[in-house]
């Protein structure tokens, strides 16, 4: 007994532990969602999928293509243009193009739809003018969905991509001239692939982005997995299906990702760090140099200044209410969080990029991707994955003698919620830029006496922080955003500007909402400002 | 500061000093850092609840020590907990008046109804909550059939709140009505030519007819009470004929129903009342008019509530319901949203009065939670989105 008991536990080394341990919540909350798979829900499931799923499947794919496709053309183009390009007001879009990602996805579809509906400003204007505004698009159709989405999320391939570009410098395109290819060409054919790993990672957090999303897509009535999944819990009240529903999801996302992981498994990509200079920018035509100035100002003002210019539209009349302390308290239990949470999750997302590099074995990788799950499911039901076997530590902590519930409503859980959810976003840019450091790098560090820890913190660290600044403000703009979890775990009384933005939306008080979102664009203003001056090298 | 922080390092690789290998030592040190900070993060998150807790319930009284200090006596005598569906500035100022009336303080936590009650059936015995508030009478009578609810036993209740507003089984109480009802073009409709929910599936409507999408809860309360009074089969026959009659796709909320009206891109529509009110107090000449279908009986909803069954302040819990019925608090509880009080006696807001009065559906509520989910699935197979 005693000898089989000792082969079937592996022998895990410190770094193996420590990825078992990151992966431990995921895998528990994700056994929640795929245990409804044995107990199914016939008459509901026979109902979804005679009526509601073929029309939910079609329309997810869709939604993932056309989103997917929109924001890698944004990202890219843009991260191009501002990394490597010279042209006027480059400075200024370096860091107002991230904007975007501070509007929720769905602050950024209900301004977009109040907007551009028939009701809104926009065609009011237009009937005002040329008497009729019916040649105008409806906004509520597949391409008002694709188009809100891709505003909110292309800031994720933006800042991967910059990233890429960034590092490696002109050397990759005069590499590509040296060989006798043009500017365009040496882009195609050299740095563009270089950059691959970095976009194929921003577009697979916005496709998991786009497949965990509700509320966007509730805007615009444009049923997805997601609507199903609601629509089974909380209108055929029947969690187990809306469960099963979630697996669909699950291994969609897993598909996803294993053929990402498989395309890139054959190459491996490493470069020297060199960040571009401003002498060393593409000095653009005249003409090209209006382009991109056109290009990157009409992203901006389309995704950005007209859906803030909605907000504080609406939110005007009501301005006073930023002088209440309740609104402070708002703020400040936003940033509270949004603070933590960056800091912890960034630094467990360091170790664990640093273990999976250092160990590196198949269980690594595969305990690594496990915790980078948490990102694409559906919030809601991964928030009350994450509170079942919270509640029954609860419950088991209760028969011990412990007066009341301990674990809920404190900020721990919140935190190990959030971690879980995130992962994927702060890890993500991350790992790309710990496999820009060659493994000779590693060697030369050894031979100087450099290893384990150290190495992280000597080495790794100093030549990552393009990836750390973007995993921060990732992480930090997220939790701001997150909504399901810290509605479920938040103590009594804690309320975040997101909380507030769901109450009021929920109500249709769209006027009133308009207010903390903005307050939620502003705060996230200012570490997208900062991060982005003190590591993004010479901008 | 500093110095603070080198003793802080000194303790630290102390504690860690058991750990032999050179190689674990780093990895120690981050590791009870990052638990400190954990640590910390949770001391100070009820500094930043605590004033909100004094400003909004218990006034100004709550100093901070004392506050965190009965933030751990979770079971004191005189605190509620309250899981709401209900947003938190509809009943924040309900839950101050009835602190200041009998000083019994409540902490609450808003959610949707769906997920307050997988929480509840979570917690198990072990549920801080006592009450369970939610907007919808489909979500109390699951909640009841999970056996989450205790009987209120009430005669103040029974005596105050309709019958067929309240628990067959008393395990809710309704706390106010939300009243579904026709609104119409006052310029390109005559009320004359309105009469039921179902009549606007009529041909004289093509074209003409505005709907919000079938997945707000009020539209699916508004089918199951018709599956209730005309069948299935004719029931889907008219929300089939109501989608064969709509002007544009069906929208998101009850607001932009109205705001297609006025628009001109449809002349009726189905909204509750207190969006009605809410764009007439914007502005008063609004050129849109309710109707009342008194011949069917308009569709009602309640907001309510229920007492968990194991919520360990039960008598307070019940105090609390049955001050939740009386006068002052049914004015209040109805009023900051326009809804209508549950008990016939209160006096209802004057702009609210002034839509008319209006004979209620007596279809029971009890029933909603079975018959609402046959309603989704009615609306689906009809293609109502």
């Amino acid at each position: 007994m005693h000898l089989r008991l000792n082969s079937l536990i592996p022998r895990l080394n410190f770094w193996q532990l420590f990825l078992m341990m990151m992966a431990a919540p995921t895998i528990l909350a994700l056994l929640a969602v795929i245990s409804a798979l044995f107990q199914p829900d016939k008459d509901i499931m026979s109902h979804l999928v005679k009526y509601v799923l073929p029309t939910a499947i079609s329309n997810t794919l869709w939604l993932v293509i056309g989103v997917a496709l929109m924001t890698t053309l944004l990202g890219v183009g843009l991260a191009w243009l501002t990394a490597v390009c010279e042209f006027p007001l480059r400075g200024f879009f370096v860091w107002a193009l991230i904007l975007p990602m501070a509007i929720p996805s769905y602050v950024m579809a209900f301004s977009l739809v109040g907007l551009f509906e028939y009701t809104g400003p926009v065609q009011v204007l237009l009937r005002d003018w040329f008497g009729s505004s019916a040649w105008f698009p409806s906004v509520y159709s597949y391409g008002g969905v694709v188009m809100a989405l891709s505003f909110a999320l292309y800031p994720y391939t933006y800042m991967m991509a910059r990233n890429a570009f960034q590092t490696q410098g002109r050397r990759s395109l005069e590499a590509g001239q040296s060989l006798g290819l043009s500017i365009k060409k040496s882009f195609w054919r050299v740095s563009l692939p270089i950059a691959r790993p970095w976009i194929v990672g921003g577009t697979l957090l916005v496709i998991m982005e786009t497949l965990s999303d509700f509320g966007a897509v509730a805007v615009f009535n444009y049923d997805t997995l997601t609507s199903v999944i609601y629509k089974s819990w909380f209108d055929l009240y029947s969690l187990p299906a809306a469960l099963q529903v979630a697996s669909v999801l699950l291994v969609f996302v897993v598909v996803i990702t294993l053929l990402e992981r498989h395309s890139r498994s054959t190459k491996r990509f490493s470069q020297s760090r060199s960040i571009a200079l401003a002498d060393q920018r593409i000095r653009l035509s005249v003409a090209n140099r209006w382009l991109a100035l056109l290009f990157c100002s009409l992203v901006f003002i389309a995704a950005f200044l007209l859906p803030c210019l909605r907000l504080l539209w609406w939110a005007a009349p009501h301005l006073d209410l930023v002088m209440t302390g309740r609104f402070w308290s708002y703020i400040v239990g936003s940033i509270t969080l949004a603070l933590i949470a960056m800091l912890l999750i960034t630094g467990l997302a360091l170790l664990t990029a640093f273990a999976a590099r250092t160990d590196n074995t198949r269980f690594a990788a595969i305990a690594v991707r496990i915790s980078t799950l948490g990102y694409a499911v559906p919030g809601t039901v991964l928030a009350v994955g994450l509170f079942a076997p919270i509640a029954l530590m609860d419950q088991w902590l209760a028969g011990m003698g412990v007066t009341a519930s301990i674990l809920q409503g404190t900020i721990v859980v919140m935190m190990l919620a959030y971690s879980v959810r995130f992962m994927a976003v702060a890890f993500t840019p991350l790992e790309n830029n710990l496999l820009r450091i060659t493994p000779s790098i590693d060697a030369a560090a050894k031979s100087l006496g450099v290893s384990g820890f150290n190495m992280l913190t000597k080495v790794h660290i100093p030549m990552l922080k393009g990836g750390v600044a973007t995993a921060m403000i990732l992480v930090f703009v997220d939790v701001m955003k997150e909504l399901p979890i810290t509605l479920m775990t938040r103590p009594f009384g804690f309320n975040t500007l997101a909380v507030r933005i769901f109450e009021l939306s929920s109500e249709g008080l769209w006027e009133l909402a308009a207010l903390p979102a903005l307050a939620i664009v502003l705060v996230g203003l200012v570490p997208a400002f900062m991060l982005i001056k003190r590591f993004d090298g010479n901008d | 500061m500093i110095r603070l922080f080198n003793k802080l390092l000194k303790g630290l690789s102390l504690t860690c000093s058991f750990v032999t290998s050179v190689r674990l030592k780093p990895a120690c040190l981050m590791i009870i850092t990052s638990g400190i900070l954990v640590a910390c993060a949770d001391q100070q998150e009820p500094l930043v609840a605590t004033p909100k807790i004094g400003v909004q319930i218990a006034g100004e009284t709550g100093a901070k020590a004392t506050k965190i200090i009965e933030n751990n006596a979770a079971f004191a005598t005189d605190r509620l907990v309250v899981y709401s569906s209900r947003n938190e500035h509809l009943i924040s100022p309900v839950f101050k008046l009835f602190t200041d009336q009998t000083g019994i303080e409540i902490e609450y936590a808003t959610d949707k109804a769906g997920v307050l009650i997988e929480r509840i059936k979570m917690e198990g015995a072990n549920t801080p909550a006592d009450v369970l508030i939610t907007v919808d009478a489909g979500t109390l009578g699951l909640a009841a059939s999970q056996g989450l609810f205790q009987p209120i036993n009430s005669p103040v209740i029974n005596n105050r709140v309709p019958a067929y507003l309240r628990d067959d089984n008393d395990f809710w109480t309704g706390l106010s009505l939300r009243a579904r009802t026709i609104v119409y073009s006052t310029e390109r409709v005559k009320s004359e030519e309105l009469s039921t929910y179902s009549a606007l599936g009529g041909d004289q409507w093509q074209g003409r007819l505005c709907l919000r999408t079938s997945k707000k809860v009020y539209n699916q309360s508004l089918v199951a009470m018709l599956i209730a009074e005309q069948g299935e089969a004719q029931a889907q026959a008219t929300v089939t004929s109501w989608i064969n009659n709509l002007a544009i796709a069906p929208t998101s909320n009850d607001t932009k129903v109205m705001q297609a009206i006025l628009a001109g891109q449809c002349d009726v529509g189905i909204v509750n009342t207190y969006y009605f009110g809410r764009l007439q107090t914007k502005s008063p000449d609004l050129a849109l008019a309710l109707f009342w279908p008194n011949k069917s009986g308009v569709h009602v909803n309640v907001a309510g509530a229920g007492i968990l069954k194991h919520s360990k302040n039960a008598i307070q819990a019940k105090t609390l319901m049955e001050w939740l019925v009386s006068e002052p608090a049914q004015e209040l509880f109805a009023g900051v949203n326009q809804e209508y009080p549950v008990s016939t006696d209160v006096k209802v807001d004057p702009q609210v009065a002034s839509w008319g009065q209006f004979r209620q559906s007596e279809q029971r509520l009890s029933q909603a939670y079975i018959l609402q989910p046959n309603a989704v699935k009615l609306m689906d197979r009809a293609g109502y989105k």
